[in-house]
């Protein structure tokens, strides 16, 4: 099974309008920096809590969340996290 | 804070300052109000008029399709207010009339036209400005005043749902464009204080729709895009943004494929002026009759 990391590089490609294809980016490059707009955080927001059937708390909803593959991951791990401890 | 809201309404209302039009947010103006923001666009003419900016007035309602093109819909979907018009046949008429004498819902047979209301005195510039063509060097500067309209039904008189908003548009390079909103932030708050009103300076974000928007609203704030002058009216602890001091960054620019001259996309900027909620404050701080403000706001607002 793919990793989220993996999964959100997928979702990355689809929805979010980079100007680079996210499967070759560092796991840490600011996504901000190859295109990523601030509407389109909006689409990719929708997207990933469609995919991973979540929903992001508001205090997860900021920039510094959709910065990098890496925080993304970090985000959708710890709300799966909440759900199961909870 | 609805107690205070409504009690300072109704004052104006029994002072006959504003004038009651049976819908929240929908007041008719006296000739004392119109004179006070008569005499604050005049007082902010003279703080910009270095600036040689492009005066362009247009009216409350903007092309439909250039509507949609703007992306207002993505964002603010509860504030829109669309026109419609009856374009039925007879029977439909005759429908329509006994729906309205019988108290029934008569809308149904309504169609929008091409014509929605202003949502901010800045919509219908920028497709104007694009279709003109690669900015000259210096970029572009406009001065723009228009009734705008916001569906937001309150009691509280600084909340109206048909205001005038007076802005100063700035598109540019980055740097341009930034130069512009600060010396507005140093102008603004100079300007205010000047008219003796207690004044706040805040980051501060547009009320994006749902759950996205929170996002859209905490990416703005992170991003300090947005800055109001609060002063109060109705509250203390919540205090009414008058002015407001705004970067789009190249949202507009991309947008509308506004184009610098170094064929860059253009960055925009505004600063916009609550005109309504201005005369309110100075209402609120100086009391409902003119000829008693202080001296120096007199002085400037009047020249006495």
């Amino acid at each position: 099974m793919s990793t989220t990391a993996e999964r959100v590089r997928g979702i990355l490609n689809q929805h979010a309008k980079l100007s680079a294809d996210a499967r070759k980016l560092e796991e840490t490059a600011d996504l901000y920096a190859v295109g990523l707009s601030s509407f389109s955080t909006v689409q990719l927001m929708l997207a990933l809590e469609e995919h991973f059937d979540v929903e992001l708390p508001d205090r997860m909803l900021n920039r510094r969340s959709f910065e990098s593959i890496a925080s993304i991951s970090n985000v959708i791990d710890a709300v799966i996290g909440d759900r199961v401890a909870g | 804070m609805t107690t205070s809201q409504a009690a300072f309404l109704k004052q104006l209302l029994e002072h006959g300052i504003l004038i009651d039009m049976g819908v929240d947010g929908l007041y008719g103006r006296s000739g004392v109000f119109e004179d006070v923001v008569e005499r604050f666009s005049i007082l902010v003419a003279g703080f910009g008029r270095d600036d040689k900016a492009e005066v362009i007035r247009f009216p409350p309602g903007m092309s439909r399709g250039q509507f949609e093109s703007s992306g207002y819909m993505k964002s603010f979907p509860q504030l829109a207010g669309t026109v419609h018009s009856f374009s039925g046949n007879d029977h439909q008429h005759a429908d329509l009339i006994a729906n309205i004498e019988a108290g029934k819902d008569w809308t149904d047979g309504q169609k929008a036209t091409d014509v929605v209301l202003t949502p901010a005195a800045c919509y219908p510039l920028y497709p104007v400005i694009a279709k003109r063509g690669i900015l000259p060097q210096q970029g572009g500067l406009f001065d723009l005043h228009s009734y705008c309209f916001r569906h937001e039904p309150s009691i509280d008189p600084a909340r109206m749902q048909m205001f005038r908003m007076r802005e100063y548009v700035r598109i540019g390079t980055p740097e341009q464009v930034l130069d512009f909103r600060q010396s507005w932030l140093e102008r603004g708050e100079q300007l205010m204080r000047s008219l003796g009103v207690p004044v706040v300076l805040d980051v501060a974000n547009d009320p994006f729709f749902g759950r996205a928007g929170k996002l859209l609203s905490n990416n703005q704030r992170d991003q300090k895009l947005k800055f109001e002058l609060l002063i109060p009216i109705t509250s203390e602890e919540n205090p009414t943004a008058c002015l407001s001091f705004n970067y789009h960054q190249d949202h507009f620019g991309t947008k509308w494929g506004l184009c610098t001259c170094a064929d860059t996309v253009a960055h925009t900027a505004c600063v916009g002026f609550g005109m309504e909620r201005v005369a309110l404050a100075l209402f609120k701080h100086h009391g409902l009759d003119v000829t008693t403000w202080p001296r120096p706001v007199r002085k400037l607002l009047w020249g006495d």
